[in-house]
């Protein structure tokens, strides 16, 4: 296979495939804290929050993670005042600011006259990894795995019961301005490989498939972890095979697994959940 | 002894309206209390008050004579059933286990001897054959157990239950009330806000009858008499005496 002998062949491959399965797992796993905590939107804004960010760092010539871990970060706490301190709900203010956020880094990637290639943040080119943003994606990644790990039974119960949480005296607003920062963080690491504007399909897809797989949060964790990665890997396949755009590639990948669970998940596929039906049909007739 | 609970003089408002003002109470400890009163009373926003998940304009409170800060974890919550997500990919025993969590602090996981006792508890409601069902496939009496079990597993020493009945069948009902009982002879307080008046004497020790301030606290005998009940449910029931059905 052209993909196999690619692999062993180019660096680039070899980086891109690291980087992609990487991005994967991380979505994956932070995703089902987002949906579980009906913040897909919030996903959404994010990623498209970190924008500004990017194009400042390109002008100052940071690293674009500082810019947009900044910016991110910025913007989810201006979703949170907005909708505590009006009548405005979550999901409102969410289009309020993101897309604020995004059209001022619209206008600074213009203004400022960057190398940065908009395409490129956008749809993400991940066969143009470069070591550096291949170590960043690393990094962001073990940062994120080894939070989720510490901090797995905070996360659990502020998702669950957060009431209960504030009772016994956990920080509920902190942990959640803190899944934010990761939010903003695998967001940031996935730029390179699905773009700005798939990450929230990256963080949701693969989460929404193991929800429909399983009863059990750590199980959900460690199948939409597998369900990001593999995504990743078959994505790139066609993305390198045929020469597509591997952000659309990957997604597309994630949603056709998605589309399986939802046919055919032992107790919430739509199929069985007929059979069952007509199966007691039948039983009471 | 120190009072279970101790409340001096506390004022709720949400956005400038009052929803409850003035309320004075003090709970001894091993009783169960019942929190009663017409729709709008302010019976959660008391007990969030005393959790400290709405802010309090003015006054204390105590819990065993100190902030609930200092006692969280002498404190155990029940929420209101209709504030869970029943699709949560939670198992019993697993919802369970989460009462343990206050008292493992944090880093630290969960151990065998810590999903020994969920189980203990789990037990005490009853409930153990349903162990490693989901959360969403039980009835709302079986839920309701499985939350008074969590509750159990804190290992508490004063307990909130809001609206523990609403919803659930007969035995499911029965049960709870006979552990809220067992809890009070052990010597642990029991606070429940409750909607229906029909068993409020055969349930609690003591009632605090509630609109907006307190109409009268005492025992059952004391609260439930006919002109005490009207000066809370007056505003409820004044369409009826107007059609003439108490003449």
């Amino acid at each position: 296979m052209a993909f196999i002998d690619g692999l062993i062949e180019y660096d680039f491959l070899q980086k891109a495939l690291l980087t992609s399965v990487m991005v994967g797992v991380v979505c994956g796993v932070i995703g089902c804290f987002i949906i579980l905590r009906g913040m897909a939107l919030m996903g959404d804004a994010i990623s498209h929050a970190v924008l500004p960010g990017v194009a400042i760092s390109y002008a100052l010539g940071i690293n674009f993670f500082f810019g947009a871990v900044f910016t991110g970060v910025l913007t989810a706490i201006g979703i949170g005042f907005v909708s505590q301190n009006s009548r405005i709900k979550q999901d409102t203010s969410i289009g309020i600011v993101f897309s604020a956020a995004f059209a001022l880094g619209v206008i600074l990637i213009t203004v400022l006259e960057s190398s940065t290639d908009l395409y490129h943040i956008l749809f993400g080119n991940v066969l143009a990894v470069r070591p550096s943003d291949m170590w960043i994606t690393l990094t962001i990644g073990i940062i994120v795995l080894v939070s989720v790990y510490v901090f797995y039974k905070e996360l659990l119960v502020t998702s669950f019961d957060e009431t209960m949480a504030q009772v016994y005296g956990l920080p509920v607003r902190l942990i959640h301005y803190f899944l934010m920062t990761l939010l903003t963080m695998v967001t940031v690491a996935s730029l390179q490989t699905v773009g700005i504007i798939l990450v929230v399909a990256m963080l949701i897809t693969p989460a929404a498939t193991a929800y429909l797989l399983t009863d059990r949060l750590s199980t959900m964790i460690f199948l939409s972890a597998s369900i990001g990665a593999s995504s990743a890997v078959i994505g790139l396949y066609f993305s390198f095979t045929y020469n597509l755009a591997s952000g659309a590639t990957i997604v597309l990948a994630a949603t056709t697994l998605f589309v399986i669970a939802f046919l055919f998940s032992p107790k919430q596929g739509i199929l069985w959940r007929k059979i069952n039906t007509m199966r007691k049909r039948q039983l009471a007739n | 002894m120190v009072p279970a609970l101790k409340i001096k003089n506390i004022h709720v408002s949400y956005f400038g309206r009052t929803a409850i003002e003035a309320i004075d109470l003090t709970l001894e400890q091993g009783k169960v209390l019942g929190i009663i009163g017409p729709n709008g009373a302010g019976k959660s926003t008391l007990l969030k008050a005393l959790l400290n998940l709405v802010s309090v304009d003015k006054g204390s409170i105590e819990i065993f004579g100190k902030t609930l800060k200092e006692n969280r974890k002498r404190v155990a919550y029940v929420p209101q059933r209709n504030q869970y997500d029943w699709d949560f990919p939670i198992h019993v025993l697993d919802a369970v286990l989460i009462g343990t969590y206050p008292n493992l602090g944090i880093f630290k996981r969960p151990k065998k001897k810590d999903k020994e006792w969920a189980y203990e508890c789990l037990k005490k409601v009853g409930m153990e054959e349903f162990a490693d069902r989901q959360i969403g496939e039980l009835s709302g009496g079986q839920q309701q157990r499985v939350f008074l079990a969590r509750a159990l597993a804190q290992k508490a020493d004063i307990f909130f239950l809001d609206e523990p009945f609403v919803g659930i069948d007969v035995s499911s009902e029965e049960m709870i009330v006979k552990l809220l009982k067992d809890l009070r002879d052990q010597g642990k307080t029991v606070v429940v806000v409750h909607h229906d008046l029909s068993k409020a004497n055969e349930y609690f020790d003591e009632l605090l009858l509630l609109n907006k301030h307190v109409i009268q606290f005492g025992n059952p005998q004391q609260v439930l008499r006919p002109e005490v009940m009207r000066q809370a449910y007056e505003s409820e029931l004044s369409f009826l005496f107007e059609v003439g059905v108490n003449g």
